[in-house]
């Protein structure tokens, strides 16, 4: 299947530092696409090349095969993550403003403004102004002025930040019932467990470089350091013995009255059915699950293992 | 296209509906129409109120030489110069003018006694009267008749008159041409500047406020710049339209209210500095008020007031695109200081400069700082009213027109990377690294 977004080889040079170092994305139609780093990483610098706020020094971005142009600016909304309205302006007036120059017409802006301010329930903010309305508020407006224009592509930056926690429901519901759509979705963010939520699809940038890339899932099973947790109820006489011939690490056994709870790891060279089989001989099998790694943990392991300055390939 | 409409479009109506906008296009004309009638009434204030000026004449000099001018009477008394301080604090009489008796055979000296400050016109009239009478004195002791000296006196009726390519003449009026010249530089001067840094604090607000980075994903930076530049151009043009049309209409109210005798005289004092002796000197004549007429109507207005625009809009564009520079590069305005400097020094120059321009409109200094794009805005209109040949004009407005092209070009370089640069102040050496990206 052709991605939706192609970035090839994409590299930017600041006066000083190397933003981007030949990076290569693929973003499928239709997914929630994370783009992971750490501060600095580069991500920000790679979304505006997207957006065409900046040209890359070399490489190219193809929305479904063709090169940017002027025109695909309007099949994008960026919620950027330094984000902010006109302090003064009123909120109706201002949505509008900001429609019109992704190219709604003021009809069109006003209808499916009222839409969806009703949807999220800030009708009433239509004709206040901005800096009468907290963060949150206004971090909504934006939200809602970033979707308005029904973009093929969204960009959210940190689209979290500053939204308690219904507000963070309300607005992932939103994110996922935009992917129904049809959207194709990039999300960028330090929110792992937001990511392990909503995203099909991850890359990680790392000073320049991307060091990893692939589904969510995929990425956590290639990451797997085959630990197990398994509780065991009503255990056979002499567990203890048995266990203690399993080739396998002990790294917690919990022994409560009737059960016993094992946090096991293995070698990669044992599948988790053949652990399985290890177990039964020791009572009840009452639960068996493999851990695996999440996107937090992985996130930390691969940045921070070749946290050394650029330049030691 | 559409887009830099749709912005110029948000700047214009947001700035016009503001409070500071309207409050300065009725306060503009109120002191603009202040500047001109507050003379006219001035002149009518010193009518009201007769003074009574007791004159204590030790040399017998002057007796009877004060006349009864202008509601100022003069009473010439025999008392002791100190009971008579005491009636000027009485408020008996409102001065004391004391003549003593002169070490010397001539009376040189005279003191004026007052419980309030003295009035220029006062201390003059009795300055002249006085040395005129001891000039006469003089005159006699030396065996001439003042008489023939006065008819030796000739006043030359002087009419500058300009004749143009065609043949045509025009009669100029210097005084006039200098008040026009230096008024039109001057509110240039201001237009530049108000609204230049009105460009330069919208785009620092959009820069603090972050709705930066929301509409450049929408806009390019340069639509978002000149859009805003543009926007604010026509805020200045309707501004100063709107006070061309109050102006006019507060004037005219005016004049139908006190009398259109009074105008002519107004104009002339409250335009330009002229002699200051001319309310206390009535005789100060209708002929040079006739003149006055005669030269306004000859002056070209259209081509000022065309002039004035062209070079409003060209030195606006011209500098509100380095503002915009300076605005981009900056996180608030505090930190604009540094590059403001160089920006103001050109047109600050060029607004000193043209007071000395106004005594020679056509020397070198005068053509060179109205042909190089940074002054002509300024210096060109010192020039405009004492007439610019059409060469020089073409060639200092299509300056003038490549002039802001380039900062244009200039500053949207600086501009587009200036915008997402948040945190620390710039050096020069980096906006220079950014001119290259």
């Amino acid at each position: 299947m052709q991605a939706y977004l192609s970035i090839q080889e994409v590299t930017k040079r600041y006066a000083n530092h190397l933003a981007l170092d030949d990076v290569s994305i693929e973003i499928p139609q239709n997914k929630i696409f994370g783009l992971l780093g750490p501060n600095g990483a580069g991500k920000t610098s790679l979304i505006r090349i997207i957006n065409q706020i900046t040209a890359p020094d070399s490489g190219k971005v193809l929305i479904k095969g063709q090169a940017l142009q002027a025109d695909h600016i309007t099949r994008i909304g960026y919620l950027p993550e330094e984000r902010g309205l006109y302090k003064k302006m009123k909120v109706g007036e201002q949505a509008i403003y900001l429609a019109q120059l992704k190219g709604l017409s003021k009809h069109e802006a006003k209808t499916k403004l009222k839409d969806w301010f009703e949807r999220f329930d800030i009708l009433n903010w239509w004709d206040r102004k901005v800096e009468e309305l907290s963060k949150g508020m206004q971090q909504k407006i934006q939200f809602v002025v970033t979707v308005l224009h029904k973009p093929e592509l969204l960009i959210f930056d940190e689209p979290f930040s500053g939204f308690d926690p219904i507000n963070v429901n309300l607005l992932k519901a939103e994110i996922l019932k935009l992917r129904e759509q049809g959207a194709t979705i990039i999300f960028s963010t330090h929110n792992m467990a937001s990511v392990e939520e909503l995203c099909d699809q991850i890359a990680l940038i790392n000073q320049g470089k991307k060091i990893l890339e692939g589904e969510v899932n995929a990425l956590k099973i290639a990451n797997r350091n085959y630990t197990y947790n398994c509780e065991i109820h009503y255990p056979v006489n002499g567990w203890n013995t048995i266990l203690e011939s399993l080739p396998v690490e002990l790294l917690n056994v919990k022994s409560e009255l009737s059960k016993i709870k094992l946090h096991i790891k293995t070698a990669s060279s044992l599948s988790s059915n053949e652990l399985l089989k290890m177990m039964l001989p020791l009572g009840e099998v009452a639960s068996f699950q493999e851990l695996l790694p999440s996107m937090n943990d992985i996130f930390i392991q691969k940045v921070g293992k070749p946290a050394k300055p650029a330049g030691d390939e | 296209m559409n887009k830099i409409l749709l912005i110029l479009k948000r700047e214009y109506i947001t700035r016009v509906r503001k409070k500071s906008f309207i409050i300065m296009t009725f306060l503009g004309p109120l002191l603009m129409a202040a500047l001109m009638i507050v003379p006219v009434i001035l002149a009518t204030l010193q009518n009201i109120g007769d003074k009574n000026i007791a004159v204590v004449d030790e040399t017998n000099w002057f007796i009877g030489k004060f006349e009864q001018a202008d509601n100022l009477q003069f009473h010439y008394v025999f008392e002791s110069v100190d009971s008579l301080k005491q009636k000027v604090i009485d408020g008996q009489y409102d001065m004391l003018v004391y003549i003593p008796r002169p070490e010397l055979n001539i009376p040189v000296n005279a003191e004026v006694y007052s419980n309030r400050q003295i009035p220029l016109n006062v201390s003059s009239y009795i300055k002249t009267t006085m040395s005129k009478e001891v000039e006469t004195k003089k005159l006699l002791a030396s065996g001439i008749d003042p008489e023939v000296i006065k008819s030796a006196k000739t006043s030359i009726n002087l009419v500058t008159i300009r004749i143009d390519e065609d043949g045509g003449e025009t009669k100029s009026f210097t005084e006039i041409n200098v008040a026009l010249g230096l008024f039109g530089s001057i509110l240039i001067y201001f237009f530049i500047f108000i609204f230049g840094s009105q460009v330069m604090r919208g785009i620092i607000e959009e820069k603090t406020s972050r709705i930066v980075e929301v509409i450049i994903s929408s806009v390019r930076p340069f639509e978002l710049m000149m859009g805003k530049i543009l926007g604010i151009a026509l805020v200045g043009l309707t501004q100063f339209l709107l006070w061309i049309v109050l102006t006019g209409s507060i004037y005219g109210v005016f004049m139908l209210i006190y009398g259109v005798p009074e105008g002519p005289q107004a104009l002339s004092a409250g335009g330009s500095m002229m002699n200051q002796a001319n309310t206390v000197l009535p005789e100060m004549d209708n002929t040079a008020v006739l003149k006055v007429f005669e030269v306004v109507e000859a002056i070209n207005f259209p081509v000022i007031i065309g002039s004035f625009i062209f070079y409003f809009l060209g030195g606006y564009l011209l500098y509100a695109a380095l503002f915009a520079a300076i605005g981009s590069a900056v996180d608030n305005e505090a930190d604009t200081q540094q590059f403001m400097l160089p920006v103001s020094i050109p047109l600050i120059l060029g607004l000193v400069i043209s007071n000395f321009i106004v005594n020679n409109p056509e020397g070198s200094l005068a053509f060179w700082l109205s042909i190089i794009p940074f002054t002509s805005p300024v210096v060109m209109m010192v020039r405009i009213p004492f007439g610019v040949p059409y060469g020089e004009l073409v060639i200092s407005m299509a300056l003038l027109i490549s002039g802001f092209l380039f900062t244009t070009w200039f500053a949207a370089k600086i501009y587009r990377t200036g915008i997402l640069m948040y945190g620390k102040k710039p050096s020069y050496r980096e906006l220079w690294k950014w001119l290259k990206y």
